[in-house]
């Protein structure tokens, strides 16, 4: 209240409807205020997702971690995206989110509702490749403050093809075969890169030399895919600290989504 | 006309008197800026939470620091909410006691508005007739331990993107009831490989035990042992050791549970230098919630001080 008044002058003077200009030289010497509120934090784990002719997986390690400590061994960061009701029944989309676990189930949240109103609008199921750029489009509207977030989502498109987008936290977003996310990123998509993408592997019957023909990539089978993901996760639990616990891992096909849980080493 | 510029053109107060302030927004026209909490002030340590069988045990020191000062030794910080959820607050005093506000405002406006009857409190009805206090109130649906969770969690992430936070660590702790079986759709892998996932929704409505953690951030998690603060570091692999995971949790006994609590409170005594040897202790099963808040440290014994060498100066 003092400062309200205080360039009122009691002197009867002319005086104005703005606070005068303090004496520069107290104001100059004052230290910046500082924020020591940071608003994010690590919670750890990794996530990966590959797509195939008629299906994608998307799979996720379940420990939250934050700093050295384990705060449980089982948070999902696989969420179904719409279908009915808070179980997501019919639910034909999955969307993994790994970085900060509050910002991943706000974003979830949002994008379910996004979805399910899209239903409630239309009347018709929102297709993946719909559903992919508005994601991004959420992700970039927070874009000065954003979700601090590595998402990827599946689903089947309308020609029944495994759809798979990957995005980063404001928002940039692509359709791809397979990537890995999250704290193993760095130790799974090499191995991705090779055992997907068949990256450096060359036809072994052909002459040495720069004619060397590199391997096309094939349609993946389901059950080797698994195998894939299962094998990616075992090799990046050995190797990451905040890697483990147990592998949930979503399959999405026409018929629906399959869910298959496995464990990991919990060290 | 004077010699001010930034005077030049704006109404003069002589004249047309002070600026009316009133209709602006408040942030507006205080000439101080708004504070909010950088860090706190009044804190509270470790809260430690343990599922057991049938319910959930919770505890809590009775102790409010004011830095590394003592300074407050009778505050209670488990929060009874209703006879399904208790909330155990670590952090902020202050906000803390912000919250219980929201709490018990909550429950005021659940109370008043006409909450539906649910079939699935029917199951526990004819327990219901008993407790003479809780009668009417057994048919209405009211928030569960994971209702009040998802609340306080929003209410704490939506105050850390205002860069407001509630400088809190809290626990729910309670029952709630499961989902209905899972959708058709997503069927299990026959795979000999897989297992059923560990919180796996139960095949009754029965009402299950519920444990979960929120902070200032908003990040939230559930496991069947719980604890903030320095208890995440001491009381957690002590209470892990006795229950790994939820099975184990559901062949626990409430007895068992609350022995190892106590244990976990003793330790976090021995260790945690803002702690103290008075604490409160609740149990929250279908028989609703046993709240004891002076619980004295038992067997507190120091001797094993004395064996302790080799730290700082001492070179003995």
């Amino acid at each position: 209240m003092a400062a309200f008044t205080s360039y009122v002058s009691s002197a009867g003077q002319p005086s104005y409807s703005f606070p005068q200009q303090q004496s520069a030289p107290s104001h100059a010497s004052r230290a910046p205020i500082q924020h020591s509120f940071y608003p994010y934090t690590d919670n750890g784990g990794s996530t990966l997702g590959i797509s195939g002719d008629n299906f994608t997986i998307i799979a996720g390690d379940t420990r939250s971690t934050s700093g050295y400590n384990i705060n449980t061994r089982y948070e999902p960061k696989l969420f179904r995206i719409g279908g009915e009701g808070s179980e997501h029944k019919g639910s034909k989309i999955v969307l993994s989110v790994v970085g900060f676990a509050a910002d991943g189930h706000a974003l979830k949240e949002r994008l379910d509702t996004v979805v399910k109103m899209y239903r409630y609008q239309h009347g018709k199921e929102m297709s993946v490749n719909a559903c992919a750029q508005r994601l991004s489009h959420i992700l970039y509207n927070k874009r000065f403050f954003p979700y601090y977030v590595q998402a990827i989502l599946g689903g089947v498109d309308e020609e029944g093809r495994g759809a798979l987008y990957s995005y980063d936290p404001v928002g940039s977003y692509e359709r791809e075969f397979c990537r890995a996310a999250g704290a193993g990123a760095s130790l799974i998509m090499p191995f991705l890169d090779n055992q997907v993408n068949l990256k450096n592997q060359y036809e072994p019957a052909a002459p040495q030399g720069l004619e060397k023909p590199q391997l096309v990539p094939q349609p993946l089978q389901r059950a080797a895919t698994e195998e894939l993901v299962r094998d990616a996760f075992t090799s990046a639990v050995e190797r990451h600290i905040e890697v483990g616990d147990g592998l949930q891992m979503m399959i999405i096909t026409k018929d629906g989504i399959e869910e298959v849980f496995s464990p990991l080493k919990m060290d | 006309m004077n010699h001010l510029p930034q005077a030049w053109g704006r109404p003069r107060d002589d004249i047309y008197g002070a600026y009316d302030h009133s209709y602006l927004p408040q942030t507006h026209a205080n000439t101080h800026p708004t504070t909010h909490t950088q860090s706190p002030v009044v804190t509270g340590t470790s809260v430690l939470g343990l599922k057991f069988k049938d319910g959930v045990v919770l505890a809590a020191d009775n102790l409010a620091s004011y830095g590394s000062l003592a300074r407050f030794t009778d505050v209670k910080r488990l929060k009874p909410f209703n006879r399904k959820a208790v909330v155990g607050f670590g952090g902020d005093v202050s906000d803390m006691q912000y919250l219980d506000r929201l709490l018990n405002s909550l429950d005021v406006q659940e109370n008043y508005s006409g909450a539906a009857t649910t079939e699935e409190d029917d199951g526990e009805a004819p327990a219901a007739t008993a407790d003479g206090e809780g009668g009417e109130d057994k048919h209405k649906a009211i928030l569960d331990a994971k209702n009040l969770h998802t609340y306080l969690s929003k209410v704490l992430y939506k105050r850390r993107s205002d860069f407001n936070p509630l400088w809190n660590a809290i626990l729910v702790a309670g029952l709630t009831t499961p989902p209905p079986p899972a959708p058709s759709t997503s069927t299990s892998s026959p795979k000999d490989t897989t297992t059923s996932k560990p919180t796996g929704p139960a095949p009754s409505r029965k009402p299950i035990p519920y444990l979960a953690y929120a902070d200032l951030l908003g990040t939230t998690y559930s496991s069947p042992t719980l604890a903030t603060g320095f208890g995440a570091h001491l009381a957690v692999p002590i209470m892990r050791r006795a229950v790994p995971d939820e099975a184990a949790a559901a062949k626990l006994s409430r007895e068992e549970a609350v022995e190892i609590v106590k244990k976990c409170m003793k330790v976090l005594f021995y260790r945690d230098a803002r702690s103290m040897n008075e604490y409160s202790l609740c149990v929250i099963d279908g028989k609703g919630v046993d709240l004891q808040e002076n619980i004295k440290l038992e067997g507190e014994s120091w001797a094993f001080a004395e064996g302790i060498k080799g730290y700082g100066t001492q070179t003995v």
